[in-house]
């Protein structure tokens, strides 16, 4: 009973003093709870669908970010995780008969093996070259799965493969708790010694090699990284949908990927899932303009990047939240004076 | 020996437009760092504006094809000046803001045109027997274009005052901007001239292909392949990569078995074969940062 009181108090502290004085921390907050308890208030098929596909997709958002933003190795051809992790999913399962548990992680092995493939020849490249390079993969896979229709289904893909679980509530929970999970982890990961090489990568790579740092391997960590995250939500997808079709390899896919981090503002983590999670259903929302949708979204997009270019959610943090000059540590942008260190704030 | 000759024809044909479409990107990366995804969507427009002025205003193709460069030209400065210009900072906003145009654009002619296949006629009819093979004019009138426009911009790169800016903006731009070369201007007509260099394509090469909304993608996937096989802002590496990644896309449509599927894939490998041997690029030149 008093390891319970103690642990309470302990979070109300926690709560008090690090969630509640910054205003993005209980953004993040209230939308964990939002999203777990959505079910709770609506039981919509529709509305728990489109959020399913969130979920998926901001795992795939976030995964970009890990590679590309952090590391600054521009991809473009992400769908190549997401199609691998799909395809290796569905295939196991129809062929082998493994259930949905088994697939989507080996699903994602195989993106990790295809990471480090496409990673190896990469490494050499910086840049533009290489974003232009990866561009390439997926469709080099694409034909490949043109071309064998019998084992991969072709045009069609492969289709009647196990459903995730039986009910949209489970459906939604596995993808929710999926998402919210890999993406701390992938925050986590971001924050730890392994992500301060990777952002010092991105900023000055030679430096980082003249401290001894064997940048190669740092590089391809991330490529593996990048494409088991990638790789969980392709098999979560192929599962969801019950098919994985070469629409997964596309290069809008690919696109859309980088168009969601880079309008939600890369070097974040929670800058992709943010922008997933407006832009997805902002997508689906369209959809009664049905010819007009596409049109709809390039023009936000367009419009929003030319207010803030850096990205919506690192506009909108500046807005409400401001650097101590003195120790870096941020605070809301009513106050005068820095919470930690009292010195004034400009 | 008549297969010999369809894949030459068809060789120098796609190399050719590959080659005018690899400089106009590449030439717009070189002096203003911009990544242009929307590049082969102004190739789209030209193909439908020209599809435009010869079915719905009944002109003869020729006013077509002036038109569509020239319209498509100046959407193209506006477009820049509007949207590119302000974020040009922003790497990875540019690049999006160009992805997002080539969609707006693919949407506007998929809601003005709907989707279905269209074709534009050929500016001249018949047909040249090679040793019992049709060449059909408009195939070799497209290629001797090709091949004219690109004397013609290698003359006004190397020749003039303005290839001159050109090539020293693309080297280095703030020793350019302090020589005295207005640099946004530059970069501004390097945009028009690119912009063009696409509608040109796009006006010659359309009686060839087919018109429908989504025809930007394939050509530019090949476009990036041309750019990075050749080395990134190396016109002489575009101009071969081009005919190389178009001879490879042609031997394997007219040999492979399932060719018409696997024509991006071997192409695309090319290029990635060709890079694991000189990551610079075929003519790239090696800069430690640049890369």
């Amino acid at each position: 009973m008093g390891l319970i009181l103690f642990y309470l108090k302990k979070l109300f502290t926690v709560l008090k003093n690090e969630v509640l004085v910054l205003p993005s921390r209980v953004v993040v907050v209230l939308f964990f709870l939002l999203l777990l308890l959505l079910p709770v208030f609506t039981k919509d098929s529709y509305l728990l669908r489109i959020f399913t596909l969130t979920s998926i997709f901001a795992i795939l958002a976030a995964s970009w970010d890990l590679l590309s933003g952090f590391t600054g190795q521009m991809n473009f051809g992400h769908a190549l995780f997401f199609g691998v992790g799909a395809y290796g999913a569905a295939l196991l399962n129809k062929y082998v008969g493994i259930p949905p548990w088994g697939t989507i992680p080996l699903g994602a092995l195989g993106a990790v093996l295809a990471g480090l493939i496409i990673g190896i020849p990469c490494l050499r490249l910086r840049g533009t070259y290489l974003a232009l390079t990866t561009l390439a993969f997926p469709i080099i896979l694409m034909g490949l799965v043109f071309a064998f229709p019998n084992l991969t289904g072709g045009d069609l893909g492969i289709s009647g493969i196990a459903r995730l679980a039986r009910s949209r509530v489970a459906n939604y929970y596995i993808a929710v708790v999926v998402m919210l999970g890999l993406c701390t982890i992938m925050w986590k990961i971001t924050d730890s010694n392994t992500g301060i090489i990777f952002h010092a990568i991105r900023e000055d790579e030679l430096a980082v090699r003249a401290s001894g740092i064997n940048t190669t391997r740092y590089k391809l960590l991330a490529f593996c990284l990048s494409g088991f995250f990638a790789g969980v939500s392709g098999g979560l997808y192929a599962h969801f949908m019950r098919i994985a079709g070469p629409s997964t390899l596309e290069v809008s896919m690919s696109f859309q990927v980088v168009i969601w981090a880079i309008f939600g503002g890369i070097v974040t983590i929670y800058g992709p899932v943010g922008a997933v999670f407006i832009l997805f259903p902002l997508l689906e929302f369209l959809r009664f303009w049905q010819e007009y949708r596409t049109l709809m979204f390039a023009g936000v997009v367009l419009l929003i990047l030319l207010y803030m270019p850096d990205g919506l959610f690192r506009w909108l943090r500046d807005k409400i939240e401001k650097e101590c000059p003195r120790c870096k540590i941020r605070n809301v942008a009513m106050r005068d004076t820095c919470r930690v260190c009292t010195a004034p704030l400009d | 020996m008549g297969l010999i000759i369809d894949i030459i024809m068809s060789g120098l044909i796609s190399g050719s437009m590959f080659a005018l479409l690899a400089i106009g990107f590449s030439l717009i990366f070189g002096v203003a760092r911009i990544v242009n995804i929307a590049h082969t969507a102004f190739y789209m427009l030209a193909a439908y504006c020209i599809y435009f002025v010869t079915h719905k205003m009944g002109f003869h193709p020729i006013w077509g094809m002036v038109a569509a460069v020239v319209l498509v030209t100046l959407l193209g400065m506006i477009c820049y000046k509007i949207f590119i210009n302000p974020i040009r900072e922003h790497e990875g906003a540019v690049l999006i803001a160009t992805i997002a145009l080539a969609m707006a654009f693919q949407e506007i002619m998929a809601i003005i045109f709907t989707g279905t296949y269209l074709s534009v006629p050929s500016l001249i009819k018949g047909y040249l027997l090679i040793l019992g093979v049709k060449v059909f004019y408009q195939q070799l009138l497209t290629f001797l274009a090709a091949l004219l426009i690109l004397i013609v911009l290698w003359a006004l790169l190397m020749r003039t005052k303005l290839g001159l800016a050109i090539r020293s903006t693309a080297q280095d731009r703030e020793v350019a901007n302090l020589m005295g070369i207005n640099e946004a201007q530059v970069a501004m007509m390097t945009m028009g001239l690119s912009v063009g260099l696409a509608a040109f394509t796009g006006a010659v090469v359309v009686p060839l292909t087919i018109l429908q909304p989504h025809m930007w993608m394939h050509p530019l996937i090949m476009m990036m392949a041309v750019v990075v096989l050749g080395g990134l802002g190396s016109l002489k590496g575009s101009f071969l990569g081009a005919y190389i990644l178009g001879f490879a896309e042609a031997l394997v449509v007219f040999l492979a078995p399932m060719g018409a599927y696997l024509k991006g894939s071997v192409a695309l490998s090319v290029m990635i074969v060709v890079l694991l041997i000189r990551p610079e690029g075929l003519f790239g030149v090696s800069f430690e940062e640049e890369r």
